[in-house]
C-alpha cells in the first residue's frame, strides 16, 4: 500500500506540470486583457496602458512569462494579483474561511441528509417516504441554484425581512448572538448549496443500495436470520457505499473550489467568487493559481478515494 | 484629457433627483442645517456591486477603487456639481485669475495650502508632500491611470511649506488640471517615498493608505470589504457624523438596488445598472430608498469622416488631404442628421432618463456652458420625409436597389463602434432610420480593446470607416475636448500616428478661430459664449451626431441619508465627510 502511494504520488509530479502549462496556455492565448477594466476609458490613452502592461510584466512573451510563474511557483509563491497587487496566496487564505462555511458546511449536510433519505428511499421503495424524497431529489438538481438562491432571497429577505442576503465577512462570532447572526446569514446559501448536493447523493445512495438488495448474499445474510437492520447497515450500505465515497471524496476538491453563481448571489466573498471575477478582470495569477490549486486537490483526492477504496472493499488490494 | 470618469462603464453628470426639475441641479442634496459631531451616528453602509481592489486612486483600475480611496486620500480641492472647483482638499482658497493665484495667460497656478493639516499616523502635511505626488505620477514607470493629469506640467514646486506652484508648458485653460477631484489625490511623502517607479505597484500604502481625508482604513479585504473608521487626526472637529464605513463590494447591480429599495440593508447602492423596467417600478414604490441620476457630460455620438477611407487608397487611405466622397457634403450629413432617431434609442436602450437622455449637444454640462440654440434647429428633431428632400434636392436619386447614388457615387456607409449589447441595438437604430432614406449601412463592432488603439486599423483613432460611435466625456473645461477633437492641428493620421484626437479629420477656419479665442479668453461669460459657439457650429453643421446624455451616475440612498450631493466630475464620495442621518 505504501509503495502504491508512493508511485501514485511520483505519477502525479509530471502530471501536475503538464495542468500547469495548460492552464498557463489557455489564460496567455486567450482573448481575456489585464486591462480590459479600463475598457473605452479615454482617459487611459495607448500609452499609459502600455506603460501598465510592461509594469505588470505583461510586454515578454508568454513561454517566458510560464516559466517565470513555474519556477517561482514551485517555490510556493502564487505570484501577486493584477487588481490588488497583493500576494494570490494572501487572497486564498482571506477567502478560503468563507468558502468553507459555506460551501463546505453545505456540502457536509447535503452528504449527512443524502445518506439516510436515499437508504431509506431504497429500502422502501415505492412508499410515500420514497416518492417524497424522489420528488424533492429531482427539483433539487433540476433547478438552477441562481434560481434558488434568488427565490430565497425573495422570499425570506425582500418580503418576510428575517434574512440578510448580504453576507458579512467581517463579523467575528464571540458570542451566541454574533453566532445567530452567523447562522442567520449563511442559511439561504446554504439551504441553497445543501439542497443540490443532497439531492444529487441521495439519488446515488439510493440505486446503489438497490442494485445491491437482490443479491445473493443479501439473501444468505438474512436466511442465517440477522435481523433486518444489521442487514441493511452492515452488508448493503456497506458495500453500495463504496462508488459513494468515491463520489463524495471527488466532491471535495469541488467544496475548496467554491460555488461560483452562489457565492456571487449572497455576496460570499469565497473562492468562487474570486475566481469569476478574476476571470472578469483579467487577473492572470489568480486564475491560474485557482485554477491550479484545484487541480492539485483533485489529483489528491482522486488518490484518497482510491486508498478509501482499499479500505471498505478487502478484495481491492494495491500492490 | 478628454474625461474625468475611471468610467465603469464611462457616464458623467449634473445632479438631479429623479424626483426634483432639472433646473434646480442638486436642490435636493444640499448640506444638512443642522449642525452635526463627530461620530454620532452609527455605521454607514456602502454597497458597490464592483469590489474595491486597491485604494489608490493613481493606481485604480475603476471608479470602485477610486471612490473607496476618496474616503482617504484627499486632492487640493473638488469639483461640485456645477463644474466649479470648492475649496473642500487640502487648499485652503481655490486659485483664480481674479485673485492672482492662476496667471494671466494660464500657465502658472499658485495654490495656497490650508495650515496645521496632519496626516491620519499624526505627522504633518506639507508642499512636499503634493511635490512627491506630481513626481510619483509623472514617472512613467510609476504605470498611474491618472498621468493624463501630469501631461503637460512643466514643474510643480513648493514655494514654502504651505505654497505650491504648478507651472504649465504652455497656457492651458483647464488649468485646474492638476490637484483637483479624485485624480488629484495627494499621497503622503513618507509612505510611498520609497514607491516610485517599477515599486509603485509593490507599495503597502496601495491597501492601506495614510491619509488626510476623513476616514481611515480599519480592515482592507481586497476584493471584497473595507471597513473604515474615524481618521482622529480629521481637520475638522465636527465631522464626519458616521463613526464607521462598511464599504461592501460584489455581487450584482438588480440585488443591489433591492437591497437599497426594499430591504433597506444598505444606505447606498452604487451604479444601479438595471433594466428599466425593474429598477422603475423597485424605486417609485420604496419607502427607505430613492434612486438618483447625475448627468454631466459624457455624450454618446455618432462621428462622420472627412477623409475618405477607401481602402483602395492605400497609404494615402483617410489621410486628411482625401475627401469623402459624399460625407463632404452637408446635405448628406443634414439628412443622416435628421434621419437619426435618437428619442426612441432614450426611451428604449436608456430607460428614458435612468441611464441616459437624448441631447443633441456636445457640451452638456457644467449648466453655464449648455448651447440652448440648438434643440430648434431641423437637423435637431427626427423626419424622414425632410431627411429624403433634403436628398432629393441635393440631386441623391433612389436608385433600382432603393439606394440612393449620384454622379456614380453611392451612399453605402460603414458603421462601426465596439461590440457592446446596448451598442448594436444602437447601431439597429440607426441603421432602420438610414434605410428609409435609402442609405445602404453596414454595421461592424470590434472589441473595446482594439477599437480603443492608436495601433489598430480597426480602431478610432484610425477611423477606416465612414462613421463611428463612441462615447466622449469632457472635462467642466470643454477647451481640450473642443480643440482635440475638430482642431485642424490635431488631425489623426499617419505622420503622428494617430495619437491625435481629431479622428474626423475636420478642418475649419471658422472653428479653430473659435478655439483660439477660447485659449486665450480669460472672462468667464465670454468664454461660456465661445464654448457655446462650438458646440452650435459642430452641431449646425452635422460634423458630429451628438445621441445619448449618458447618467455619470445612476445610484440609490437612503431616504434618511442627507448630504449627499454628487457631481460629474469627482468621485460620488467627494463630500461623504458631510454625510449625515
Amino acid at each position: 500500500m505504501g509503495r502504491y502511494i508512493l508511485r501514485r504520488l511520483l505519477v502525479a509530479i509530471p502530471t501536475l506540470i503538464v495542468i500547469s502549462f495548460i492552464i498557463y496556455a489557455v489564460l496567455a492565448l486567450s482573448p481575456i486583457d489585464p486591462l480590459s477594466a479600463f475598457g473605452a476609458d479615454p482617459r487611459v490613452p495607448p500609452e499609459v496602458r502600455e506603460n501598465i502592461r510592461r509594469s505588470l510584466g505583461l510586454d515578454q512573451p508568454w513561454p517566458i512569462r510560464y516559466v517565470k510563474w513555474f519556477t517561482a511557483l514551485i517555490q510556493g509563491d502564487l505570484g501577486y494579483s493584477f487588481m490588488s497587487h497583493s500576494p494570490v496566496i494572501g487572497l486564498i487564505v482571506q477567502r478560503l474561511p468563507n468558502t468553507l462555511a459555506v460551501v463546505g458546511v453545505a456540502y457536509v449536510i447535503g452528504v449527512l441528509i443524502a445518506l439516510p433519505v436515499g437508504m431509506i428511499s431504497a429500502v422502501k421503495r415505492y412508499s410515500l417516504v420514497d416518492q417524497v424524497a424522489t420528488t424533492f431529489a429531482f427539483i433539487g438538481f433540476s433547478t438552477p441554484t441562481f434560481f434558488t438562491g434568488l427565490l430565497l432571497i425573495i422570499i425570506f429577505s425582500v418580503n418576510l425581512h428575517w434574512l440578510p442576503f448580504i453576507y458579512n465577512s467581517n463579523l467575528k462570532i464571540e458570542d451566541l448572538g454574533s453566532f445567530l447572526q452567523q447562522v442567520k446569514q449563511s442559511i439561504m446559501p446554504i439551504t441553497v448549496l445543501g439542497l443540490f448536493d443532497a439531492a444529487v447523493l441521495t439519488r446515488y445512495v439510493r440505486s446503489e443500495m438497490l442494485e445491491h438488495l437482490p443479491l445473493d448474499y443479501v439473501r444468505t445474510a438474512r436466511s442465517k436470520g440477522l435481523r433486518e437492520r444489521a442487514v441493511i447497515l452492515s452488508h448493503v450500505l456497506r458495500n453500495s457505499l463504496i462508488p459513494v465515497v468515491t463520489l463524495i471524496a471527488l466532491g471535495v476538491p469541488a467544496v475548496f473550489a467554491g460555488a461560483i453563481v452562489t457565492e456571487q448571489i449572497f455576496r460570499v466573498p469565497g473562492i468562487g467568487e474570486m475566481l469569476v471575477r478574476a476571470i472578469f478582470d483579467g487577473d492572470i495569477p489568480v486564475v491560474a493559481a485557482v485554477v491550479f490549486l484545484f487541480s492539485v486537490l483533485v489529483v489528491s483526492f482522486n488518490l484518497v478515494a482510491d486508498v478509501l477504496y482499499a479500505v471498505l472493499d478487502p478484495r481491492i488490494k494495491y500492490t | 484629457m478628454l474625461t474625468l470618469t475611471m468610467a465603469a462603464c464611462g457616464q458623467q453628470g449634473t445632479s438631479t433627483a429623479t424626483t426634483a426639475p432639472s433646473a434646480a441641479p442638486a436642490a435636493s442634496a444640499a448640506p444638512t442645517a443642522a449642525p452635526v459631531t463627530r461620530g454620532q451616528g452609527g455605521d454607514l453602509k456602502i454597497l458597490y456591486w464592483q469590489p474595491p481592489t486597491i485604494l489608490n486612486q493613481h493606481q485604480a483600475t475603476g471608479t470602485k477603487d477610486a471612490d473607496a480611496a476618496r474616503l482617504v486620500l484627499e486632492p487640493l480641492a473638488s469639483w461640485n456639481p456645477e463644474g466649479k472647483p470648492v475649496a473642500n482638499g487640502l487648499a485652503s482658497e481655490i486659485p483664480t485669475v481674479a485673485n492672482g493665484g492662476v496667471s494671466a495667460d494660464f500657465t502658472t497656478v499658485t495654490w495656497k495650502l490650508r495650515t496645521g493639516v496632519k496626516w491620519s499616523d499624526g505627522t504633518a502635511f506639507s508642499a512636499d508632500d503634493v511635490v512627491f505626488t506630481y513626481q510619483y505620477m509623472k514617472d512613467p514607470k510609476s504605470a498611474v491611470t491618472t498621468s493624463d493629469y501630469v501631461d503637460g506640467i512643466k514643474s510643480v514646486v513648493a514655494k514654502d511649506a504651505n505654497t505650491v506652484v504648478v507651472t504649465y508648458d504652455k497656457p492651458n485653460p483647464f488649468f485646474y488640471q492638476f490637484g483637483v477631484s479624485g485624480s488629484g489625490a495627494i499621497l503622503q511623502k513618507a509612505q510611498f517615498g520609497a514607491f516610485v517607479g517599477e515599486k509603485a505597484k509593490d507599495a503597502p500604502g496601495n491597501l492601506r493608505p495614510i491619509g488626510t481625508g476623513p476616514y481611515v482604513v480599519k480592515d482592507f479585504k481586497p476584493g471584497d470589504t473595507v471597513l473604515y473608521e474615524i481618521n482622529p487626526n480629521y481637520r475638522d472637529a465636527n465631522k464626519p457624523f458616521f463613526k464607521t464605513v462598511t464599504f461592501k463590494g460584489g455581487g450584482d447591480a438588480a440585488t443591489a438596488a433591492r437591497a437599497v429599495f426594499q430591504t433597506g440593508d444598505v444606505d447606498y447602492a452604487w451604479n444601479l445598472q438595471v433594466e428599466a423596467n425593474i429598477l422603475s417600478p423597485m424605486s417609485k414604490a420604496s419607502t427607505v430608498g430613492e434612486l438618483f441620476t447625475v448627468y454631466g457630460a459624457s455624450i454618446e455620438r455618432l462621428l462622420f469622416n472627412f477623409a475618405n477611407p477607401d481602402p483602395a487608397l492605400g497609404d494615402k487611405r483617410a489621410e486628411p488631404d482625401t475627401k469623402h466622397p459624399f460625407l463632404t457634403d452637408l446635405a448628406v450629413r443634414r439628412a443622416l442628421a435628421m434621419a437619426t432617431d435618437r428619442g426612441t434609442m432614450a426611451k428604449e436602450l436608456y430607460g428614458d432618463g435612468l441611464s441616459g437622455k437624448s441631447t443633441c449637444n456636445l457640451i452638456t454640462a457644467p449648466p453655464d456652458l449648455v448651447s440652448k440654440n440648438t434643440d430648434s434647429l431641423d437637423v435637431c428633431k427626427y423626419d424622414i420625409a425632410a431627411a429624403n428632400a433634403e436628398l432629393d434636392k441635393a440631386g441623391w436619386v433612389k436608385g433600382a436597389d432603393g439606394i440612393r447614388a449620384k454622379g456614380g457615387v453611392k451612399l453605402h456607409v460603414l458603421y462601426r463602434t465596439t461590440v457592446n449589447a446596448l451598442r448594436q441595438k444602437e447601431q439597429d437604430i440607426v441603421k432602420a432610420g438610414w434605410k428609409q432614406i435609402g442609405v445602404d449601412v453596414e454595421l461592424a463592432s470590434v472589441p473595446a480593446g482594439t477599437f480603443f488603439t492608436n495601433t489598430s486599423p480597426d480602431g478610432a483613432n484610425h477611423f477606416f470607416a465612414d462613421v463611428e460611435m463612441y462615447t466622449n466625456s469632457g472635462d467642466p473645461d470643454p477647451t481640450a475636448l473642443l480643440a482635440s477633437g475638430w482642431g485642424t492641428e490635431n488631425i489623426a493620421q499617419k505622420s503622428n500616428t494617430w495619437q491625435k484626437g481629431n479622428y474626423a479629420r475636420y478642418s475649419n477656419a471658422d472653428f479653430d478661430k473659435i478655439i483660439a479665442d477660447l485659449k486665450k479668453e480669460t472672462d468667464t461669460a465670454k468664454r461660456a459664449a465661445l464654448v457655446i459657439a462650438a458646440n452650435d457650429h459642430l452641431v449646425k453643421n452635422v460634423v458630429i451626431v451628438n445621441l445619448i446624455n449618458r447618467t455619470f451616475a445612476t445610484s440609490g440612498r437612503a431616504k434618511t441619508l442627507k448630504g449627499v450631493n454628487p457631481t460629474p466630475w469627482d468621485s460620488e464620495m467627494w463630500n461623504i465627510a458631510d454625510w449625515s442621518k
